[in-house]
């Protein structure tokens, strides 16, 4: 086996100063050029919430808030979010009280494994933000770019609606 | 009561949600450590090849390579092969020859995880392209390309096994007056689970001690298997810590020992840093174990009236390059032989012969218990065949057949005893809540317009809980499970068990089980698996025999704690032991109510005021060792659409009841069968994974590889029967696979039904838009 014996730590690659407000804490660093907008949430920021699952854009695991609209942080350059905000799950629960789509995914077992979770949180909160009372057929639709391999996606779609319900009843002053 | 202690039977809102649902789930690739380096790994384009030569200096020369492993440096480590779970063995790195594409070739080792790809691009290898072998029934005939030039025996056989009565089963189908045969092909397919697979190792070069992260479903067998495979370098068992973190989805897939594993745990004692190494999805869905791949030719012998007689089923089962399958020692077809399920065959006889291919390792589970849906299937298949050749209604030649509730324990012909089982109830409510009769009328109708309507019913049953020591082990580690339970001295206690959840919710359900034996609110008792250095030793999490063997253990280690709790209670209350009662989740004089004493107040007393002579403490701990499997059952009825422009197959409504024994937790029970028919749903219509003749995989990656989306999967509807299985200590039968094992012939039976009219007798799964059309184009009536 070749060892070599003095690690180097310079790759030769460009890098870049960006700023990004993630979660509404603005960051100012230099990145590599190349490090994808997950990578610099996951290893930079040491946001581990936001997940990894393929290579091809299709898993939606990673999916996040990029000036509010949902994108696949996988197909993201770091770089590519230089003057914007980023929402990942770790912003969902705010002064210790949970999101009404966390509240919901909890109440009616919409996770299992957990992996899946933070992405398909991401892409409800964006339908919910633009559509307060989606229907079945719109919430199946806004989330059949995150898959999920254990639940089957009914009690997702439950969770959704839970936290529709939830959002209405507070904004009309029900709650 | 109770409600607020949250015991079995309960729909307790799941303890693991907190972390997940906040971002602060804890899974492999989140594990950081000071000074950890990064292995990416190097893999052959080629299905099968001569390496002529491998050039590494241009990966080493970038910055921040550290080292590059190939299969020559392993082996003066004697580490260039290892141990599969079914006594074959496995490259970790080849020395000469690549046997399948994406194998792995070469590991580099590097501060980061981009310079780590960097120089994985950079190594140059030098091939000889050599001739390929895909398809397992050409692999066994004479003069096919050898694959495993290593074996002493010189061709692609691998194993033959067989078990039944074949003289009897040959005659009954000589003597039959019916007689169906069905080729059927049940493709090769990836679990997939979202998360793939990983490891960080951490080796401790002054104590010696080796930790390691790592998404497996048994953490205790891979520390054996290390301590065996690694013992002469050092490593030893105890000194070797195994930590599966919180897992994304294993569903088998997460069983097997893979080469990045062993190469993360060489390339940490080699540089004494810790070494992360995480899979991409290309990797893990082209070199990782798969599953299935079975070329069936079942046959079943019956009377006019539609009376089963006789099964005779023959079958080659691709296991591509290594035989490392996930199954017991004893059975190298897993539990194939449950094929005569529901019904009962007087005669029967399976054969299965094991092939080698240039394909990745085939054999692990796609969730469901060793080979159970591959025997699901053919049957459920073949007694539709059999109703079309009768011309009787399927539900009805079920019913017709079941083993009646009356016959459990029932012995099938291939050996298995069943636990218990309803099969007619089942089917009767899956009939009831569909609207069975109506949805056949309404197909009547429909055809008579020419629309293309199906209806399809599966009555399965399944084998799960492995398992009885006397038939179960794997490397020869006997297939219990454990579980210990300490109770502290202010009445919260600590549950640990051999097994691993990865996603099932055990956190939930097997507090569940120890309030409901305790009478300590679910919410007090903490649950914690995963960690070898401080968990029981166990099998771990597959072939859903958490809560069967888990499940026992657990239920046994409370009660052996509420035994000393009767006895410390005795000794509190002043009274006989032999006059205490456990009533309402607390011990109480017979009779006398206001005489009682609470788990907690005898918590406290076994540390502060125990009996004379008594050991202090209040814990315990079962390594359960089940007397007989358990066997979960349903009926599941499916209804599809077929579009015929497209040929798309639209499943309409799907009703699953399922019967697996006693149930803790309802609303997770739910969960697990909803995704277990999405798993069925897949293979039915969407997965395969095939190769060209030269081995390149043709799905290889998400967009090739069709997992259902939220469109695509139905709005399951579920309901249930209760069959408590006599022999496991609280009646549950497990749940976790139940509907992928039922599921596809449920589909592809509705399928066949919406075409029956045409002439067709049998579609091989999955059942693609290409291939309906094409037979609607052969038929006539595309549109």
């Amino acid at each position: 086996m070749a060892v070599q014996t003095a690690p180097a730590t310079t790759t030769g690659t460009r890098r870049m100063k960006i700023h990004v407000t993630v979660n509404g804490e603005a960051h100012d660093v230099e990145v590599e050029t190349r490090i994808l907008l997950v990578h610099f949430l996951r290893e930079n920021l040491g946001m581990t919430g936001t997940h990894i699952g393929c290579d091809t854009t299709n898993c939606g695991a990673c999916t996040v808030l990029l000036n509010g609209r949902p994108v696949k942080s996988c197909t993201v350059f770091a770089v590519q979010a230089d003057g914007m905000t980023v929402a990942t799950v770790e912003g969902l629960e705010k002064d210790g009280k949970l999101d009404p789509i966390q509240e919901g995914f909890h109440e009616e077992h919409g996770l299992q494994c957990g992996f899946c979770t933070p992405g398909m949180m991401i892409t409800a909160a964006a339908l919910l933000a633009a559509n307060p009372d989606p229907s079945e057929l719109q919430i199946r639709q806004a989330i059949s770019g995150n898959l999920c391999r254990c639940t089957g996606y009914v009690n997702i779609v439950k969770s959704v609606q839970y936290a529709a319900r939830k959002t209405r009843e507070t904004a009309g002053g029900k709650a | 009561m109770a409600v607020e202690i949250g015991g079995i039977g309960h729909s307790v809102k799941r303890k693991e949600d907190a972390r997940f649902i906040r971002g602060r789930g804890n899974y492999v690739d989140d594990v950081k450590l000071p000074g950890m380096l990064y292995l990416d790994i190097a893999r052959s384009p080629y299905a099968h090849a001569r390496i002529k030569s491998i050039d590494t200096s241009k990966a080493l020369a970038i910055p921040g390579v550290l080292a590059v492993i190939t299969g020559k440096d392993l082996v003066p480590l004697k580490l260039e092969w290892m141990p599969t779970l079914m006594s074959d063995r496995q490259m970790v790195l080849p020395t000469d020859t690549v046997l399948y594409q994406a194998q792995e070739v070469a590991a580099v080792v590097a501060t980061e995880r981009y310079i780590a790809a960097d120089g994985v691009a950079a190594i140059e290898v030098d091939y000889e392209p050599l001739p390929v072998v895909v398809d397992p029934i050409k692999a066994l005939q004479p003069g096919a390309t050898l694959v495993r030039e290593d074996r002493e025996q010189k061709d692609n056989h691998i194993w033959h096994w067989e078990v039944g009565d074949k003289a009897g089963t040959d005659k009954a189908f000589k003597d039959a007056e019916v007689v169906v045969k069905q080729d059927i092909y049940i493709p090769r397919i990836h679990v997939s689970s979202i998360e793939t697979c990983g490891m960080v190792a951490s080796f401790d070069k002054v104590n010696g001690k080796l930790t390691v992260w790592m998404t497996t479903q048994a953490p205790h067998a891979i520390r054996t298997v290390i301590a065996l495979v690694a013992g002469h370098l050092g490593l030893s068992e105890e000194r070797i810590r195994v930590i599966s973190p919180d897992i994304g989805g294993g569903f088998g897939g997460k069983v097997p020992v893979y080469p990045g594993y062993v190469l993360a745990i060489g390339a940490s004692v080699l540089t004494g840093h810790p070494v992360k190494w995480i899979e991409d999805r290309s990797e893990n869905i082209q070199a990782d174990s798969f599953a299935r791949d079975y070329h069936i030719t079942a046959e079943l012998a019956a009377k006019k009236d539609g009376t089963m007689q006789a099964l005779r089923v023959k079958t080659v089962a691709d296991h591509g390059a290594f035989d490392a399958a996930a199954n017991p020692s004893k059975y190298p077809a897993g539990l194939f032989h449950i094929i005569t399920g529901s019904y009962p065959f007087a005669k029967s006889f399976v054969e299965v012969d094991g092939a080698y291919t240039n394909k990745p390792p085939g054999g692990i589970a796609y969730r469901c218990s060793f080979r159970v849906t591959e025997a699901a299937f053919t049957i459920e298949r073949l007694v539709d065949v059999l109703a079309l050749e009768i011309k009787k209604d399927p539900a009805e030649l079920r019913m017709q057949n079941f083993i009646p509730p009356t016959a459990f324990p029932y012995t099938s012909s291939l050996g298995w005893e069943y636990d218990s089982g309803d099969y007619g109830r089942a089917l009767k409510l899956a009939m009831d809540k569909i609207g069975y009769a109506d949805l056949r009328k309404e197909q009547a109708a429909k055809r008579a317009k020419g629309e293309l309507m199906g209806i399809g019913i599966s009555s399965f049953t399944e084998i799960v809980g492995a398992g009885p020591s006397k038939h179960f082990d794997i490397l020869g580690i006997k297939m219990f499970d454990s579980c210990e339970i300490r109770v502290h001295p202010t009445g919260k206690a600590m549950v640990r068990l051999g097994v691993k959840s990865q996603g099932q919710g055990h956190e939930t359900t097997f507090a569940q089980i120890v309030a409901e034996e305790l009478g300590l609110p679910v919410g007090d008792i903490a649950v914690e698996e995963g960690d070898t250095d401080t968990a029981p030793y166990g099998l771990g999490t597959y072939a859903s025999r958490s809560t069967p063997v888990a499940g026992g253990a657990t239920a046994i280690a409370a009660r052996k704690i509420r035994e000393k709790a009767k006895l410390i209670a005795a000794h509190l209350l002043e009274a006989s032991p032999d006059d205490i009662e456990w009533k309402d989740y607390k011990f109480q004089v017979k009779g006398v109510p206001a005489k009682s004493k609470t788990m907690q107040e005898i918590a406290f007393a076994a540390y502060t005021n125990h009996p004379q002579g008594m050991e202090a403490g209040l814990e315990a701990v079962d390594y359960y060792d089940p007397p007989n499997l358990t066997f979960p059952f349903g009926s599941y009825i499916c209804v599809v659409d077929i579009d015929r422009g497209t040929g798309e197959v639209k499943v309409r409504r799907f009703v699953a009841v399922d019967d697996c024994g006693v149930i803790i937790n309802p609303m997770i029970v739910e969960g697990q069968i909803h995704g277990g028919l999405t798993m069925g749903l897949a293979p039915a219509l969407y997965e395969q994974i095939t190769y060209d003749d030269d081995g390149n995989i043709q799905g290889g990656n998400f967009m090739d590889y069709l997992l259902p989306t939220a469109m695509e999967t139905p709005s399951w509807e579920t309901g249930k029967t209760t069959t408590p299985s006599p022999h496991h200590p609280i009646g549950a039968k497990g749940v976790g696979e139940s509907a992928t094992v039922g599921a596809p012939a449920a589909i592809a039976n509705a399928v066949v039904d919406a075409l029956a009219h045409l002439g067709v007798r049998h579609i091989d799964i999955p059942i693609t838009p290409w291939k309906v059309q094409k037979i609607l184009k052969e038929k006539g009536v595309a549109e």
